[in-house]
């Protein structure tokens, strides 16, 4: 069932209403995470957005594909996937659209980032040089899910790239900035999680109430900005890691 | 312009510009896990939002048509039982699905038909003997505010519903009184034949997609030809089974898009099916997805009951699907007195 609509782009079933187009980058295999596919991800988004209309009901884009659900009333497998193949034939080839460019306040230190002195270790650096690398990088978004408001952001300095925790933790804060191999992201609401922590965001990356909801969407560049404790507490943040539990 | 499947073509959901209610039901006694759902949240998927809606899909509809309302009108998801409800207002309601005892005032009422109540009844549901959920509908909907599109109520996003949880004791229910032209309003009942009969067992029908080919053709014969038992890890989330194991040749994939009804194996080889409150995103292998239909049947099932899984094909599940559809709309409700 598997279709190509490109040499960048194939199609498979996904479910009784819905398929999945896997990006790939010349010729290698969808299973890397690289800015030329997610651009190609967010490009495909775009015109899918752009052409359908009431046919698709809801798009998820992650690191190298989209789950396309649509409305079985309206339009079935078969001819959804030629006019996919029709819309997203051009895609991939003209694609330099750049995101916005957010930055991310961070309080970076030992009470608000309890495994920086694990990873500080685990890489030979010392936990200055972790916070260095990880403020040095600009990340882009590559998916946004989980939860509500968590994004996926990449790719993490190779030297502070840190597997999860064996057994999560059964509450991360609100605002826990994480490292998860070579992801990081901020915890948009306390959760059970298994990243390892190394700062706290006094931002909501999550909020109902407001417009935007988010403060990032898929494709954006994000950097990390430090700020000090007071910093902290002034933009809204909270007492950090009291509410760290293992 | 990415609307959920019920409110593009079925129905456009009647969003008036009437005065908010302020009466309707005060909740005396909030069950187990009561909920607020309507069909569903759709389009929000790039916030990282679920879908929610009502896990049994079918019996939600009925719940809804029997009091003459739009398919996606809000109504309540009660799990096991337990819920109790003092009515403000003269209203008609519905209750469906699962054989939970009702009863107004303490008279014993039959499920699957419209009925008038008036302003202090008491409304309450037993506990459930077989299956699991139940859909209590109001004449008009619940009048509840709806957040990203919809009312449905995901509790561990803390959206939908009344303060994005579970209905808890002294809640109120706004919805509108029947006025005296609708006291008139036609007695209706789905014909018992057409009432779904709950079992301990239920055939999941199941197209093989996404990593597929990462399951070897052994594999799939076992998950095929192996009876699964739900264990105790099973909710609107995802339902967890215990069984022979399989095994994908991976451990996890670039995490991607999750369907509903999405069959994930995990490294310990049980499957789990994954519906309404599903997380949208994630990393586990997927040798297929249960068509929706028997996800609905899926979600009345609980700890120790049994399915197994039968591959069709793409154009099977879609012959399905409309064939379903088509007897939904051709059954007549039918009056009672």
């Amino acid at each position: 069932m598997s279709t190509l609509i490109n040499d960048g782009i194939r199609l498979e079933v996904a479910g009784e209403n819905s398929l999945m187009l896997y990006f790939s980058d010349k010729g290698q295999e969808s299973s890397v995470i690289t800015p030329n596919i997610s651009s190609n991800v967010q490009q495909a988004d775009h015109l899918i957005r752009q052409h359908f209309s009431t046919e698709i009901i809801d798009l998820i884009s992650s690191y190298a594909s989209i789950l396309v659900v649509f409305n079985l009333l309206e339009i079935d497998h078969h001819d959804l996937r030629n006019k996919l193949k029709s819309v997203l034939k051009q895609c991939g080839s003209v694609n330099n659209k750049q995101g916005r460019l957010i930055e991310l306040p961070a309080y970076y230190s030992l009470e608000s980032g309890v495994d920086l002195p694990r990873i500080a270790k685990h890489a030979k650096l010392t936990i200055e040089q972790v916070i260095y690398l990880h403020q040095a990088q600009e990340y882009r978004v590559y998916a946004i899910g989980f939860a509500p408001g968590f994004a996926y952001l990449g790719a993490v300095d190779e030297r502070i790239a840190m597997a999860r925790l064996t057994t999560p933790r059964l509450k991360v804060p609100k605002g826990a900035i994480a490292i998860a191999d070579r992801q990081t992201a901020v915890y948009p609401a306390q959760s059970p999680g298994g990243w390892n922590i190394i700062g706290l965001c006094p931002l909501d990356m999550f909020n109902a109430q407001a417009e935007p909801t988010m403060p990032v969407e898929v494709g954006d560049r994000v950097k990390f900005v430090a700020i000090d404790k007071a910093e902290f507490i002034e933009l809204g943040g909270r007492s950090p890691c009291t509410e760290l539990e293992c | 312009m990415l609307r959920g499947i019920y409110m593009s073509k079925l129905t456009s959901i009647a969003c008036s510009e009437e005065h908010a209610h302020e009466l309707g039901f005060v909740v005396t006694n909030a069950g187990v896990l009561s909920l607020i759902q309507d069909a569903g949240r759709y389009g929000a998927f790039n916030l990282g939002l679920t879908n929610g809606g009502p896990a049994d899909s079918l019996a939600f509809y009925w719940a809804n048509k029997l009091c003459g309302n739009e398919p996606n009108s809000t109504a309540i998801e009660i799990s096991l039982g337990g819920l109790e409800l003092t009515a403000q207002v003269d209203c008609v309601i519905a209750v469906t699905g699962a054989p939970m005892p009702l009863s107004i005032n303490g008279q014993p009422k039959a499920l699957w038909r419209s009925f008038l109540v008036k302003a202090g009844d008491t409304i309450s549901l037993g506990f459930t003997p077989l299956g699991v959920r139940c859909y209590l509908a109001v004449v008009g909907g619940f009048d509840i505010k709806p957040s990203f599109g919809s009312t449905a109520t995901v509790c561990r996003e803390s959206v939908g519903g009344i303060r994005g949880d579970k209905l808890v004791d002294n809640d109120i229910l706004p919805c509108q009184a029947v006025s005296k032209s609708a006291n008139k309003l036609k007695k209706l009942m789905l014909p018992e034949h057409e009432q779904p009969q709950y079992a301990n067992e239920v055939l999941l029908h199941t197209v093989l997609s996404y990593q597929q080919a990462h399951f070897s053709n052994i594999e799939k014969r076992l998950l095929f030809s192996s009876e699964y038992q739900i264990s105790k890890h099973w909710d609107r989330m995802g339902y967890r089974l215990q069984g022979r194991a399989i095994k994908a040749d991976v451990d996890g994939i670039l995490s991607e898009g999750i369907c509903y009804g999405a069959v994930q194996v995990p490294a310990d080889g049980q499957p789990i099916v994954l519906l309404n409150d599903r997380q949208t995103i994630g990393g586990y292998p997927k040798i297929g997805a249960v068509i929706s239909q028997d996800c609905a049947k899926l979600s009345q099932l609980r700890q120790g009951d049994k399915v197994r899984f039968e591959p069709i094909s793409m154009s099977q599940a879609d012959n399905m699907f409309h064939l379903n559809l088509r007897r939904l709309t051709q059954t007549k409700l039918i009056s009672y007195s």
